[in-house]
């Protein structure tokens, strides 16, 4: 699978000979475990394995759950309650599922970080970056589906919300709002789709993860140098990669119990900490709670999308080009949109020669400017729209924007890089000396 | 036979466009009912009219019913605020058309051309800020109509916006008094 050089399984015994003619399914096993790994991968390298791990308890836990919810306005509320009170360990399995969201989530947005400190995203990784963001697209849809389910107060309102956001498309958005619900409002028709949906996506996802992982087996992993594998002989490929099995393997499963530590603390002893309390009053199409924040995972994009409020001169600016096509509100939906998708064309805005993070100088402070704006923004959707926050979130929705479609074009123009290691054998010596295995 | 030597295509190419387009339309055809099954079924869309009895419904007071599985305000308004939204110039309101869907589309939103009865007391309106579709509270904000606690609409005693980030005034939905103290939504 990998176009580094490496032994191929070879069947030995006559059962493994006969079967491999037939089904070669052990030597892809083998060729995918043993695939040739840069054995100088740090501990940032561990989330891939913690999500993969998230999907699979997901769906797990959701499997289970669904055999005792019911999809209905009148007793989905009620089907939640028989869970948590009713159903044997009912309460435990849905803590695991509602945190496991979470841990789902923040595994995911390290992961994305850490692929654009490392340059992860650049050629010949654009196919990996790209099915990538497909995947936290279907992450965010699944999630969002799954929180409309327990038929609470944020579940209802919140759809209210985000299918809102559809509805302010010029022309035809009360059209595609009024398809996407099944009726002219938030009610049974939605209730009962989402949950269609929600137990559909989590297997699209699985089938993305199964592409994006064979992209990456494809061009083989980056690594925190960001200089390539020697592939001109399977000598030189050896001493700058190690097989996946049992040397990663390993490692991320040693990352993964120390994160499940924390992840089984949060779950045992505050499983609602990062839920909200209105989620446990009925759903009432006729009272919104006074103050409706979505989960925290979508805070970031729901302050986009609340920064650019109508006397910002952009969306002036926006409504009079386009003859007001282009209100304050969908100029938002565009916004929120928008900042995923600068996020994925990283690829192509992105004009450096040097891929490491490490190894530019100008990039790593915008670098680090944009996880503290991230965290910013996290922070600020959660708050109400009053000064100070209005500004706050406008001057952190715009440096998001700043740095994909300025900042990252023109370092590669004015920053002058420093010198990557020729090998990752020099990076891996530098570090753990020549004598280390 | 090459298509440069026969301008005029031959059987095989009729055959393969005549199956691509049929295949397309097969496609077509199988594809719709999976996408229009999502829209509004007849019994969503059969629920489009009801009768609002709203003689309990005193002046300065409010009835919230759910039409179509949105919430309708329907208020009896006191002189107080009949007046001030009357004496509200247009000038001053930051949507100037009237989005009643009982009139034309070019109505502008003096009061007249909100309110249900002439006497200007019945205000019946979609209970659903036009910001983010939460749902206004009554009586509050800053011009003693509707206050949206979501992202901080201020609606007048006419459901106008006037400040906050709502682009649009509440809306009217298609509404008749058959009787007296019966009112026709839809």
């Amino acid at each position: 699978m990998s176009g580094i050089p490496h032994d191929h399984y070879e069947p030995k015994t006559r059962f493994e000979k006969w079967f491999e003619s037939r089904l070669p399914a052990i030597s892809l096993l083998y060729n995918t475990l043993m695939i040739p790994t840069p054995r100088n991968l740090n501990w940032m390298w561990i989330w891939g394995v913690v999500l993969v791990f998230a999907l699979v308890l997901q769906i797990a836990t959701g499997v289970v759950l669904a055999m005792h919810y019911t999809p209905h306005v009148d007793m989905a509320f009620a089907s939640i309650e028989h869970i948590m009170r009713d159903v044997n360990s009912g309460h435990m399995i849905r803590y695991f599922h509602a945190n496991g969201a979470s841990l789902f989530f923040f595994a995911v947005y390290l992961h994305i970080f850490r692929g654009l400190y490392y340059g992860s995203y650049k050629a010949p990784r654009e196919i990996t970056w790209i099915v990538g963001m497909l995947i936290y697209l279907v992450m965010m849809g699944t999630a969002f589906m799954g929180y409309v389910l327990p038929w609470g107060q944020m579940s209802f309102h919140g759809t209210a919300v985000i299918t809102g956001l559809f509805g302010a498309i010029p022309l035809v958005g009360e059209t595609i709002q009024s398809w996407l619900l099944g009726a002219g409002a938030v009610g049974q028709p939605a209730l009962n789709r989402f949950f269609s949906l929600h137990y559909l996506l989590p297997f699209i996802l699985a089938g993305l993860v199964i592409v994006h992982v064979w992209a990456f087996h494809t061009t083989g992993n980056n690594n925190p140098a960001g200089v390539e594998v020697r592939r001109s002989s399977k000598e030189e490929a050896q001493k700058d990669t190690l097989p996946f099995w049992p040397y990663f393997v390993i490692k991320d499963l040693f990352a993964l119990v120390v994160i499940l530590v924390v992840f089984m603390a949060i779950v045992g002893f505050m499983p609602n900490y990062l839920g909200h309390a209105d989620n446990y009053i009925q759903a009432n199409p006729l009272a919104t709670p006074a103050h409706i924040v979505p989960e925290w995972y979508f805070l970031p994009f729901y302050a986009i999308l609340r920064a650019f409020t109508a006397d910002v001169w952009a969306v002036q600016f926006a409504h009079w080009i386009t003859f007001g096509i282009v209100d304050a509100k969908f100029f938002g939906v565009l916004a929120m949109f928008g900042a995923i998708l600068v996020l994925a064309l990283a690829p192509w805005l992105d004009t450096s020669s040097v891929r490491s993070g490490r190894y530019r100088p100008m990039f790593r402070w915008w670098f680090a400017l944009l996880a503290v704006d991230f965290v910013v923004l996290m922070w600020v959707g959660a708050q109400s729209t009053e000064f100070p926050y209005d500004w706050i979130s406008l001057i952190a929705a715009t440096y998001w924007f700043v740095f994909f479609l300025i900042i990252l074009p023109l370092l590669g123009v004015i920053e002058k890089p420093e010198t990557p290691p020729a090998t990752i054998e020099d990076d891996f010596n530098a570090h753990y000396g020549p004598e280390a295995k | 036979m090459s298509h440069a030597d026969d301008p005029q295509g031959n059987r095989r190419d009729f055959l393969y466009y005549a199956t691509g387009s049929a295949a397309v339309v097969a496609t077509g055809a199988a594809v719709w009912p999976l996408v229009n099954q999502m829209n509004a079924s007849a019994d969503v869309r059969a629920l489009a009219s009801i009768r609002v009895d709203v003689s309990s419904v005193d002046v300065g007071s409010q009835l919230t019913v759910l039409w179509q599985g949105k919430p309708v305000f329907i208020r009896a308004r006191t002189d107080e605020e009949i007046e001030a939204a009357r004496n509200t110039p247009l000038t001053d309101l930051i949507d100037t058309e009237a989005r009643n869907d009982n009139l034309s589309a070019e109505a502008d939103a003096s009061d007249a051309h909100r309110a249900l009865s002439d006497d200007g007391v019945w205000l019946v309106q979609i209970g659903i800020c036009t910001h983010l579709g939460c749902v206004p509270i009554g009586q509050s904000g800053d011009f003693g109509g509707w206050y949206c606690p979501c992202h901080g609409s201020h609606y007048d005693t006419a459901g106008r916006i006037r400040k906050g980030p709502a682009p649009r005034n509440l809306e009217i939905p298609v509404a008749k008094f058959v009787d007296d103290t019966t009112i026709e939504l839809g």
